[in-house]
């Protein structure tokens, strides 16, 4: 009836991430077109993520075309390390945001240009809480966690280590001069994430880097193996 | 503050609903948010006034329901109460528990005029 307020409950169940899943999908097939296999790298701010990213173009840029994603409050620091490496970076400033969202990645895809069977490197910002909810069209989320931080914090940080499917435990050159308990460390992170993978790292020495560029390979060849190619 | 990128996320929806039920005002709004998961309901709230201005939704009631924990604990076979994510069953005191509820984020119904 006109001019008569009526008041209606309407009922939509819907999830309040969808827009941003809907994006991250948008983002996946993207990057299955040219068989990209996209990690999102996530700790919190001095774990040695950036370090840690330039080590590994520098030793796997012969096998593999690598761009970088860096995500960060401020400034283009980390974007500028990256491409001293010789990859192509490209630097989403989040101003107040705590994390990368999928929309900002479709942004940052249209600027960077992806060669066949390469590698993508989304380094999230600095935050072990926000970018855990939020899909960014990766194949997987890994966790950047160093021996100068709580080896409890995985389980401080439940949900950022339940996402991951890998997590890096750097500057492991440095546990002589600390009371850090690695098997701990690790225990804590399995008992939050049963299915996690885990690794102790030195981006600065290169131990346990091999491993990890293992893990890589194998993963890069499922995503090469699966491309949707337009010519294809 | 990821609180304030799902308010916009939920401002979104709501004017998503507008245009489709045709609606030019809302009372309330009926959000699920699990006690497990990393949102945090004051702060959603606070997010939800300022994001709302302007909007459809503007002055709207965010309603926040905390949905509890809850898991299916596979070796007692039945589903039992979780007070945290990958936490132990409460009666077996084992691991092997799959969480079934806790982790919602989502608009459930909307009151509108």
């Amino acid at each position: 009836m006109a001019g008569l307020s009526q008041t209606r409950i309407i009922e939509i169940e819907r999830d309040i991430l969808s827009k941003n899943n809907g994006f991250a999908r948008t983002n996946r097939d993207r990057l299955k077109q040219t068989g990209t296999l996209a990690l999102n790298l996530m700790s919190s701010p001095g774990s040695g993520k950036t370090t840690l990213l330039c080590r590994t173009i520098n030793d796997l840029k012969a096998k593999f075309p690598v761009a970088v994603i860096e995500g960060d409050q401020q400034t283009s620091n980390d974007a500028d390390r990256i491409r001293a490496t010789g990859a192509r970076a490209i630097q989403v400033n989040t101003g107040k945001g705590c994390h990368l969202e999928a929309l900002m990645i479709g942004h940052a895809l249209d600027a960077l240009p992806l060669d066949n069977g390469g590698l993508l490197f989304i380094e999230n910002v600095g935050n072990l809480v926000c970018p855990a909810g939020f899909d960014l069209g990766e194949a997987h989320k890994v966790v950047v966690l160093s021996v100068t931080e709580g080896e409890d914090k995985p389980l401080k940080y439940p949900d950022m280590f339940a996402a991951a499917d890998l997590m890096l435990l750097n500057k492991s050159d440095l546990l002589p001069h600390l009371r850090f308990d690695v098997g701990a460390c690790l225990a804590a992170a399995i008992k939050v994430n049963p299915h996690i993978q885990t690794l102790v790292v030195s981006a600065e020495t290169g131990e346990g880097m091999a491993a990890f560029y293992a893990w890589i390979e194998a993963r890069a060849s499922v995503s090469r193996a699966s491309a949707v190619r337009s010519d294809g | 503050m990821h609180e304030m990128s799902l308010c916009e996320g939920i401002v979104d929806l709501i004017a998503e609903e507008a245009r489709r039920h045709g609606f030019a005002r809302v009372k309330s709004v009926m959000v699920d948010v699990g006690v497990l998961g990393h949102v945090d309901p004051q702060a959603l709230a606070f997010g939800f006034d300022v994001v709302s201005r302007g909007t459809v939704a503007e002055g709207a009631r965010l309603v926040i329901e905390q949905i509890p924990g809850a898991g299916w604990c596979m070796d007692c076979a039945k589903t039992v109460p979780l007070a945290e994510r990958f936490g132990a069953c409460p009666e077996c005191g084992q691991h092997h528990v799959q969480m079934t509820a806790g982790d919602e984020l989502k608009v459930r119904e909307l009151e509108v005029e």
